[in-house]
């Protein structure tokens, strides 16, 4: 086989491992947008906030302490003891429910029935305001995150490739372990969405808001409910991402990253934001690999998800996956 | 009448006490008022209907009975008891199912998902039953299948369970959001111009399946609409409104001889 048809081969796998995590931001954004219309700014935000919760909590810091310090002079920083991962999972999940419930009371609630570009103005102010608020609960400094998932290089396929094309492909452990999680969670919300009673009021509410009072459903329980969704997924996606580069709050731009794999797989489908990522995620590798890197003097990565996407939205506007957009005359 | 009293009906069903009484209300949007001092009652098992010409609050006042309106005066008394200011789900939850004049029905589900939506408010379990007790989840989900189909082959939808709302005829969408308001087994049951929009066939169609349902499952039906002739031939009392005001309550033929009523609906000369 070809050299450079094994290297293509390694850099698609490398791509899709990529793709997976551009498609679990994209997955949160998809699951307030479906339900509420509102286009959430503050995903990444909130894949940051999580991520920089769980560490908080593991390392036993203690919230608010340079606030505390500052105003009583006081010097404790930390609990002095360590959570174990799980159970940090658990309780960070319990902050991001939290956080949801006081976003629906503090904010959406009042904003029902407004423009959509007032909710998505209040999902910037929500961005900044929860970024203040990591920065002043936990510190700025940029922290390691390891809940025990395996790094590296993964050897098994290291020896297997190099047996059958004499070249050993690098693949990450935790990218493999992220594909892995991210496809359990995909399949556990469909299933979610499809069989319980929460899911097919879910379901519901997405399709008609009035349709869905009238058979006794709360809407503000089930804008909760996909906040709280979404704040989980933005915490699975906090730790790939933190666990693989550290949580630091350029965690929050992935959020931008997210915003071509929507306009790609469309902004209401779930299936299209894992399409979507994918498609990102192998195309930005193999075009930097096949021409950004021999002809443009490589860094396409940065870019090129945005140039695909502004071909998608010429040819096909509502992507690979979204409704189509009808307008009646 | 008192309220517990009932009364017997021209082909000899017997109706009950009052499930539902509105007590001079008013509701105003603004300086317009829509709802003006009305007081009705609805009785257990009778088709009450609510007539008037178009703008007469007939819709308005069906939303204030499913929580969609709060009025600004007057009470809602449902089961011998005032209702406070509710939420429309909350209503839906106290067993009133309505359909809509303009139809709200989920059209991304199949007819069969639209329906089982109407059990929502039947079903017990929680998030985290659901998660950890799958087979008392699966025995709920199947009895509420059960009665699903149930209503599904009462409304001769048979055919279309598995079809996407979104391409059905408008006539079978509006059947289907009464199969919907049924599978809610509801106490009262309000139907918003059932037959607005449809051609001959398609309302003697729907006027057949509105008795049925009263005959065999004596739910207590009220329903909106202006076409006098079906009003007439369905339903046991009338209210009839005008300009926000009732004008005439009473048995179709009571209505049918009221003056004021006449005048409402053929017009009346001014000197």
């Amino acid at each position: 086989m070809p050299e450079q048809l094994v290297f293509a081969m390694e850099v698609t796998l490398n791509g899709l491992m990529a793709g997976v995590l551009y498609a679990l931001v994209a997955l949160g954004f998809v699951l307030i947008f479906k339900a509420s219309g509102i286009f959430n700014f503050a995903q990444g935000v909130m894949a940051l906030f999580a991520a920089m919760t769980l560490v908080g909590i593991m390392d036993g810091q203690v919230p608010f302490s340079h606030l505390i310090n500052a105003t009583f002079g006081t010097d404790i920083h930390h609990f002095g003891w360590h959570v174990p991962a799980l159970l940090a999972i658990i309780l960070t999940t319990g902050v991001m429910v939290g956080l949801a419930w006081c976003v629906q009371q503090f904010v959406m609630r009042h904003l029902v029935n407004q423009a959509p570009i007032i909710l998505f103005m209040a999902t910037i102010g929500l961005a900044y305001f929860l970024e203040g608020l990591s920065d002043l609960m936990w510190g700025s400094e940029i922290k390691n995150l390891d809940v025990g998932l395996p790094q590296g290089i993964n050897i098994w396929i290291d020896e297997a490739t190099f047996n059958i094309f004499g070249y050993g492909f690098f693949i990450d452990n935790l990218d493999i372990v992220a594909t892995v999680i991210a496809a359990l969670l995909v399949v556990s919300l469909m299933a979610f969405s499809q069989y319980t009673k929460e899911g097919r009021a879910m379901r519901a509410v997405a399709d008609d808001h009035q349709a869905a009072l009238s058979v006794g459903i709360s809407l503000n329980f089930i804008w909760v409910l996909v906040w709280s969704l979404a704040g989980f997924v933005a915490l699975v996606a906090g730790i790939m991402w933190g666990t693989k580069s550290g949580v630091q709050f350029s965690l929050s731009l992935i959020a931008l990253k997210a915003l071509p794999v929507l306009m790609l797989g469309g902004f209401t489908s779930i299936p299209g934001a894992i399409v979507g990522g994918l498609i990102i995620g192998v195309g930005e590798q193999l075009f930097e690999f096949a021409i950004g890197a021999p002809y443009f003097g490589g860094a396409t990565q940065n870019w090129f998800a945005y140039v695909l996407a502004l071909v998608f939205l010429v040819f096909r506007p509502q992507g690979l996956f979204g409704e189509r957009i009808i307008e009646r005359v | 009448m008192k309220d517990t009293e009932g009364y017997v009906t021209a082909d000899g069903r017997k109706i009950g006490g009052v499930v539902m009484e509105m007590k001079n209300i008013t509701l105003r949007f603004g300086g317009v008022v829509a709802i003006k001092d009305i007081s009705f009652d609805i009785r257990e098992g009778e088709i009450r209907a609510i007539i008037g010409p178009n703008g007469a609050g007939k819709s308005s006042m069906l939303n204030v009975i499913s929580g969609f309106y709060v009025p600004q005066e007057g009470e809602v008394w449902f089961r011998g008891a005032p209702r406070p200011p509710v939420k429309p789900y909350e209503v839906a939850r106290q067993g009133i199912a309505r359909t809509f004049q303009n139809i709200a029905l989920f059209e991304g589900m199949t007819v069969l998902d639209n329906v089982m939506t109407g059990r929502l408010t039947q079903m017990n379990q929680n998030i985290l039953t659901q998660a950890i007790w799958k087979g008392k989840a699966e025995a709920e989900e199947v009895a509420n299948r059960e009665i699903a189909e149930k209503i599904i082959d009462f409304l001769e939808i048979q055919s279309i369970r598995k079809t996407p709302v979104s391409r059905l005829p408008y006539g079978l969408k509006k059947r289907v959001e009464l199969a919907r308001a049924l599978a809610a087994e509801p106490k009262l049951l309000l139907l918003d111009e059932p037959m607005a929009g449809m051609n001959v066939e398609e309302k003697e169609d729907m006027s057949r399946f509105i008795l049925d349902v009263n005959d065999e499952f004596g739910t207590t039906i009220a329903l909106i609409e202006h076409d006098m002739g079906v009003v007439m031939d369905l339903s046991d009392r009338v209210v009839v409104m005008d300009y926000g005001k009732k004008i005439g309550d009473g048995t179709p033929d009571e209505v049918r001889t009221n003056q004021d009523v006449i005048d409402a609906y053929l017009g009346v000369a001014h000197d």
